[in-house]
């Protein structure tokens, strides 16, 4: 596709130029370059774009004795839209800068990473850390390439390794001031790999923090067992089943943060397929059902028929399944839970609502950090790790949609998700 | 030649936008540094973020100076005069920005090995996020010359205080039910102040990109949720 699309910025090009063998040989370098680009050989762009530089000044410096000062304009725009066209071929974000460090070219992945990018302004206007800041400027002093890296935190945690190559790209004719330098700046995004390395360290500090209580718990059980309780049937058997809901919740421990690392690694790439957010709800009523029966609660669930959301269903399933368990868990003395559907013209959004003790003001900004609980020994006996919410928080996040928590001691408490539709412009969030 | 002049006035007039937005990246990096130290528990790279803090005086001060100058030299008038007042006044709360993360490390320096339970430092994390969004949301408007993204940070800083009362109390809970704490925990809750005070000067920003814009300010008395200081501490349970 892409290594087309040279091909035919570069048909007029040759047209003009038939017979001259040095064109076929530049046309061949654009052609390699945009297959290379493809195949994702990451730096080689520069050295490529450096001999491509010096194909088109040897071209070019001949003719230019020849022609005329317009022709020569000509080939130079043909030379940049020759640049232009594999800047845009390129898979990772491309971005050209001048010797001001102002922005001249950029390709639309260098768009997608970076939106606040424009033809003209600075490249820290789109790109404010300093480490980038700093390569550029050794580039222009020193005039050699310079590597970094640099990381965002906000609002979804983002890697990228940093390539900037200075080059000469317009062919001046002999004898004429030597053309600027410009910068090729290469972006990488290594924001998988960085989350790897950090899901590793976090996933062992978590786990191992977690289950040294549970593991505690139970050894003291198995001391008992085999000492004071030696003979005593009937108590090995209570401890035996405590033991047991202790391995069970060691376990879910582990699926729930192997889950939340999973969501973690991919938490920068937005879901794509279609879902029917009515057919979820449906679906997650009749798992709690049981559920529900057991706590004495009813699940009312009522609104829009169909309503459409971009997302993953698997994700957004994990997602009422825990906002709804909470609310027949911890809301079961209101004996009713109402799950609301609403499709808007900005956003499609869903309540869920329980009429049990609520939740205290001080804690609701807390709810989502994981291993939050509002009581410890509540939410332990029946069953609950804390990391419910923490899940929620991060698909919602991949999904760029909102959660809203609205509660008041003794008035019950509703968790509203909100998907904004992707029409318009950006709103504040409220 | 009139031409000459205004384009040159437009260098000078980017060129300290460029400046504001590089500071502002200085001090973005410092803080979500300064958190990741105190998250690790790395005193190395709190020994980084205290050394860029020296960094980020000089730039303050070449950008000020240099406003100064275009003034001077220039003579701007009305959105002109705006853009370079705000500049002024945005340097000075991103150089208070880096200054509180400078304070930030010098405790993670004081606590380093003495945190046992990650717990103690999630809320300060959670705290920190919010106010990095803030930050990054406000110099986004700056560069963007967005007044809505600006006044979308002026009301958020409410969600900042929310948080900042929550943690208040949990510290002191975990203060109170074990003295060990108390010396980990008095130097979170000026931690977390510290957070709390970037989200101020955040909002400044705000502010001042607000004024920038539309020439207005945002100045009706703001509805306060920070209930702590209103409170005897002792009473948080
Ligand atoms: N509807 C609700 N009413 C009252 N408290 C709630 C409600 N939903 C959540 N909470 C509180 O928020 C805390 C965190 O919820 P979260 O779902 O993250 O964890 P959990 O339910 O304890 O564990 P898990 O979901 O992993 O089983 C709960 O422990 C509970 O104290
Ligand atoms: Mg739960």
């Amino acid at each position: 596709m892409v290594a087309a699309t040279q091909q035919e910025t570069q048909v007029p090009t040759a047209r003009r130029w038939r017979g001259n063998a040095a064109v076929g040989a530049l046309a061949a370098t654009l052609l390699i370059t945009g297959v290379l680009a493809l195949s994702g050989a990451p730096f080689l762009l520069p050295a490529l774009v450096g001999a491509i530089v010096i194909a088109v000044a040897a071209l070019a410096r001949p003719r230019a004795q020849r022609q005329m000062a317009a022709e020569m304009t000509l080939s130079q725009e043909n030379v940049r839209a020759g640049i232009q066209a594999i800047v845009s071929g390129f898979a990772d974000p491309v971005v050209v800068l001048d010797a001001q460090g102002n922005v001249t070219m950029f390709n639309a992945q260098a768009k997608a990473a970076l939106p606040q990018l424009g033809i003209g302004r600075p490249l820290s206007f789109a790109v404010r850390s300093p480490e980038v800041v700093s390569a550029v400027e050794r580039v222009l002093r020193e005039g050699a390439v310079a590597e970094t890296e640099f990381h965002e935190k906000v609002p979804v945690e983002r890697s990228f390794e940093v390539r900037a190559t200075p080059v000469r790209f317009d062919a001046a004719p002999a004898g004429a001031t030597s053309s600027a330098i410009e910068i090729v700046m290469l972006f990488r995004d290594v924001t998988a790999a960085r989350r790897l390395e950090r899901m590793r360290v976090d996933f062992v500090a978590n786990a191992s923090h977690e289950l040294r209580t549970p593991l505690a718990s139970l050894y003291g059980f198995i001391e008992t067992i085999e000492g004071p309780a030696k003979n005593d049937p009937a108590a090995q058997a209570r401890f035996l089943a405590i033991m047991r809901e202790q391995a069970r919740r060691m376990s879910r421990l582990i699926d729930d943060l192997l889950s939340l690392s999973r969501i973690e690694l991919k938490e920068h790439v937005h879901p794509t397929e279609d879902v029917r957010l009515d057919s979820v709800l449906s679906e997650v009523v009749d798992t709690l059902t049981p559920l529900a029966l057991e706590c004495r609660t009813k699940i009312v669930l009522e609104g829009a028929n169909r309503v459409l959301v971009t997302g993953d269903r698997d994700e957004l399933i994990r997602v009422f399944e825990n906002l709804i368990e909470n609310a027949v868990k911890y809301g079961q003395s209101g004996g009713r839970v109402d799950v609301a559907l609403v499709d808007g013209e900005r956003a499609a959004s869903v309540t869920v609502r329980d009429y049990g003790p609520g939740i205290a003001p001080e804690h609701l900004p807390r709810l989502t950090e994981r291993f939050y609980r509002v009581d410890v020994a509540e939410s332990r006996q029946k069953g609950g790790t804390g990391l419910g919410l923490a899940l929620v928080k991060h698909i919602l996040n991949r999904h760029k949609a909102r959660l809203l928590v609205r509660s008041e001691l003794g008035a019950g408490a509703s968790f509203e998700v909100v998907f904004p539709k992707p029409q318009g412009g950006e709103s504040p969030g409220a | 030649m009139a031409d000459h002049i205004v384009r040159a006035f437009d260098v000078d007039l980017e060129a300290l936008s460029r400046g504001v937005a590089e500071l502002g990246g200085l001090a973005e990096s410092m803080t979500a540094r300064a958190i990741e130290a105190l998250v690790r528990q790395s005193p190395a790279m709190a020994n980084e973020v205290i050394a860029l803090d020296t960094k980020l005086d000089a730039l303050q001060q070449e950008l000020e100076e240099k406003a100064v100058l275009t003034i001077a030299r220039r003579q701007p008038m009305a959105v002109d005069l705006r853009a370079v007042i705000a500049a002024i006044r945005v340097t000075h709360d991103l150089e208070r920005i880096g200054d509180l993360a400078k304070n930030i490390c010098k405790r993670v320096l004081a606590i380093t090995g003495l945190v046992q339970a990650p717990k103690l430092v999630k809320g300060v994390e959670h705290l920190s996020q919010l106010v990095l969004t803030q930050l990054k949301d406000v110099l986004d408007a700056y560069v963007e010359r967005n007044s809505e993204k600006a006044l979308a940070v002026w009301e958020h800083d409410e969600n900042i205080d929310a948080l900042y009362t929550s943690l208040f109390r949990e510290l002191l809970t975990y203060m109170m039910e074990d003295p060990r704490n108390i010396g980990v925990c008095a130097h979170l809750l000026f931690c977390a102040k510290n957070i709390e005070r970037m989200g101020y000067h955040a909002t400044n920003v705000a502010e001042n990109v607000y004024y920038l814009v539309t020439g207005g300010k945002l100045l009706a008395e703001r509805v306060k949720a920070d209930m702590t200081s209103l409170e005897k501490p002792m009473s948080a349970k």
